[in-house]
């Protein structure tokens, strides 16, 4: 009998379940080892190097060199272990985050400031609101995020 | 009779970029004064309130636990904490202490109420849970300065999925108050549950916030929290975001409350002694209260 699994119709989401944690094993392991400083220099020295140390997909890998986190988080990456990357890159969790959206890191944080998303029309996938397929991107930032997404 | 006692419980959301600014002393900052001005209230009550212990229930987030082992519930037996380095260096605040006594008391016991604990004696602690101390304990000097009391972190695992339900949580929330009751010492212990409120950080629906939905549910748990606990996970995910899932460990400082018994509350609520929102704090709507026992 399979699973239930009622998140599936959340328009812009991905959970991270049993299913995707075991896609990403190997991602999300290659996220820790950058808590250590001296993973992070050899990592910033030469990524594709270090990145061949893991057993990782090529499609994640690719999808990190690309630092396209909505790639990532499709291959099995979850964001408490991509936020390792983002800190090696020193990103804040608010310019991680607004990366996914299609929005510039302006738009994103004005977005917030001014309350955040609306949760109307955001609720199940076929509403018509900022967050759905049909919607996106969702600023000026988009065309270059859904362009590395399209590889996926 | 000598025994331990729970006093207060606490609520705080525990967002990293809350750190960072004390860290960086942006408190002052248009950005962050109204954050910080919602815990001035919080600092002054800590300082009249003091504990003995403070049980802080926090999540971690892919720090102590990787990939490798993913305990749903892990209580800390351990002397010490240090300040986990989670990519961006450790947050210069002081070592957690911890209180193994008590701790091992808790284990024991609440296992023995059929909850299975990880028993934890070497990790460090990431912002999940030195966020919640730094606001409602102030900026501490990282070696010169310390704690105002032990710390035992209980942490939750939030991040895979399924998470336990509000249900579990509250009902492990009533176990560790017997196990913290059948404990020999004058004790005074708060239980802090933290993390939330709506947030989520990744996909198109990133920055999600519901405003409504939070306050509903703060006005929920706070009068009816066994209502509160019968929610199902997705109410969460589809309407506080995937992230504001952390929700669920709220209902843990909730159920150890002494108005509650059998899954009921039975007294009167608790005295409601602070409430604090705000959004946004980085991607997050911050919620804030403070109850205490009667």
């Amino acid at each position: 009998m399979a699973l239930d699994k009622p998140y599936k119709d959340v328009p812009g989401t991905i959970i991270f379940d049993a299913e995707q944690s075991r896609k990403g094993y190997w991602l999300n392991q290659f996220c820790m080892s950058l808590m250590k400083a001296e993973n992070r220099e050899r990592f910033k020295a030469n990524e594709r190097a270090y990145l061949d140390e893991w057993s990782m997909t090529e499609e994640q890998k690719q999808a990190v060199l690309a630092r396209d986190l909505n790639w990532c988080m499709r291959t099995g990456g979850n964001i408490y272990f991509l936020a390792k990357i983002g800190a090696t890159d020193g990103k804040s969790f608010q310019q991680m985050a607004g990366s996914m959206t299609g929005m510039t890191e302006e738009e994103y944080r004005n977005m917030m400031v001014g309350g955040g998303r609306r949760i109307d029309g955001n609720r199940y996938i076929g509403e018509n609101g900022d967050a759905q397929a049909h919607n996106q991107p969702q600023g000026s930032a988009g065309s270059q995020v859904h362009a590395g997404s399209k590889k996926a | 009779m000598t025994m331990a006692k729970i006093t207060a419980s606490v609520y705080t959301s525990h967002v990293p970029a809350i750190g960072a600014a004390m860290d960086l002393g942006k408190t002052q900052e248009d950005y962050w004064k109204p954050v910080f001005a919602g815990y001035d209230f919080s600092k002054q009550w800590m300082k009249d309130n003091q504990p003995d212990v403070i049980f802080l229930v926090y999540n971690d987030h892919a720090t102590a636990f990787s990939s490798d082992l993913i305990p749903t519930f892990a209580i800390g037996t351990a002397a010490e904490y240090q300040p986990a380095d989670e990519g961006w260096g450790p947050r210069p605040v002081p070592v957690v202490k911890g209180h193994p006594e008590l701790a091992s008391h808790i284990a024991q016991s609440v296992i023995q109420q059929d909850f299975d604990l990880t028993i934890v004696n070497k990790m460090d602690v990431d912002h999940g849970l030195t966020v919640p101390l730094s606001l409602m304990c102030g900026e501490r000097d990282p070696v010169k300065g310390a704690w105002p009391c032990p710390v035992i972190p209980f942490a939750v695992n939030v991040v895979q999925y399924p998470v336990p339900s509000g249900q579990r949580c509250f009902n492990l929330g009533q176990a560790i108050r017997k196990a913290v009751e059948s404990y020999d010492e004058d004790l005074n212990v708060q239980i802090w549950g933290t993390g939330g409120m709506s947030h989520q950080l990744q996909g198109a629906r990133a920055g999600l916030i519901n405003r409504e939905w939070d306050n509903a549910w703060l006005d929920q748990l706070i009068e009816n929290p066994a209502a509160a606990a019968a929610r199902p996970h997705i109410d969460y995910v589809r309407e506080a975001g995937s992230e504001g899932i952390e929700l669920v460990m709220w209902l843990i400082a909730r159920g150890a409350m002494s108005d509650i018994r059998d899954g009921k509350a039975t007294g009167p609520v608790p005295r409601l002694r602070h409430r604090f929102y705000h959004v946004p704090a980085s991607n997050t709507a911050v919620g804030h209260i403070i109850l205490e026992n009667t």
